[in-house]
């Protein structure tokens, strides 16, 4: 009998490691960029092709920097969550238009509403690389001193701007 | 039949070669295999079982392109490396660093390894152990009276 508990011992140890794996997002890639600086950029605005817009500009807020693109598809089922965020005025929304044709990200925003404060426009999806984005949307927490704290990957749902967002939109202002 | 195989070797062959990678003609081939072999030690962030070289996703193929222009900028593997791990994270690696939080991932398998070494060496001596127990005196008399047995039987 004795000799059994040992394999029997293991084999439930390797089944705690699977349940644990099987819950694991491997979508989810750890972000290196949570208590660094958000990474520089100076762009056109996207419905102003003759503004730019930096980072830098938003210092002293806290504000989110949403990836978006007019051919994304989940970007269109998280955009009504970002809409009801914008109206509640809590905490200024930066867009940044991945990839698009200009035309289609403006025509995108008129179609469905605009959460944005400004979208800033990275045609050649540079800026999409300098911040790690590898899916669209993603969502960036940026405090006032320009520092990322947390980053959302794929769509923002409702619950995650309740329980995640919102609290720590609050938290960096408080502080 | 064996005209038959060499047929289907022949396609298989000519698949693979149509299967590579166009590259522009006018492009550097030396530069052109440095971006392939980097590549090829990037994971690609889109499909992840993937890395660059083999992924057709337009990041995989904008970060092939970064890799091309950081290349003929002069800069060194090694910088490029770091400039996707800044980015992506050691994730981007397909051969992870070994540091405190990777030590498990590369000493794991040796660790089994050495583990099934020694249950191994220790079976092995006991099994010997058994085998060399000295017969005590009523066994090693039945033993003679079977040895015998059989020589009165032959």
């Amino acid at each position: 009998m004795r000799r059994f508990l040992l394999p029997l011992g293991i084999f439930i140890v390797l089944v705690g490691f699977l349940a644990v794996g099987l819950r694991l997002n491997p979508r989810e890639v750890p972000s290196p960029f949570i208590g660094k600086p958000a990474p520089a950029f100076s762009v056109p605005q996207l419905h102003a092709a003759e503004h730019s817009i930096a980072p830098a500009d938003m210092l002293g807020k806290v504000w989110l920097l949403n990836v978006w693109a007019s051919w994304c598809v989940s970007c269109r089922q998280e955009h009504p969550v970002l809409m009801d965020l914008a109206a509640r005025k809590l905490v200024p929304i930066v867009g940044l238009d991945y990839k698009d044709e200009r035309a289609a990200g403006i025509a995108w925003l008129r179609e469905h509403g605009d959460p944005y404060l400004l979208s800033a426009y990275d045609r050649d999806g540079r800026i999409g690389i300098d911040y790690g984005v590898y899916g669209v949307p993603e969502t960036f927490v940026v405090d006032k001193a320009g520092v990322i704290r947390y980053k959302h990957i794929g769509p923002l749902t409702q619950k995650a701007v309740d329980e995640k967002i919102v609290p720590l939109v609050k938290e960096l202002n408080g502080a | 039949m064996r005209n038959w195989f060499a047929a289907i070797f022949l396609t298989l062959a000519a698949a693979g070669v149509g299967a590579a990678e166009a590259v522009p003609a006018a492009a550097d081939p030396v530069l052109e295999a440095r971006v392939q072999k980097l590549a090829e030690e990037l994971r690609c962030l889109v499909c992840q079982n993937q890395n660059l070289a083999d992924s057709h996703a337009e990041l995989a193929i904008d970060l092939k392109n970064q890799v091309r222009e950081m290349l003929k900028q002069g800069k060194s593997d090694k910088e490029i490396a770091d400039y996707m791990v800044q980015r992506y994270g050691d994730f981007v690696l397909y051969r992870p660093p070994v540091k405190t939080t990777t030590l498990l991932l590369w000493g794991g398998p040796f660790v089994l390894f050495a583990g099934g070494l020694g249950v191994l060496f220790f079976n092995l001596r006991r099994r010997r152990n058994v085998g060399a127990a000295p017969l005590s005196q009523a066994e090693h008399a039945a033993a003679l009276r079977l040895l015998e047995e059989k020589k009165e039987g032959a």
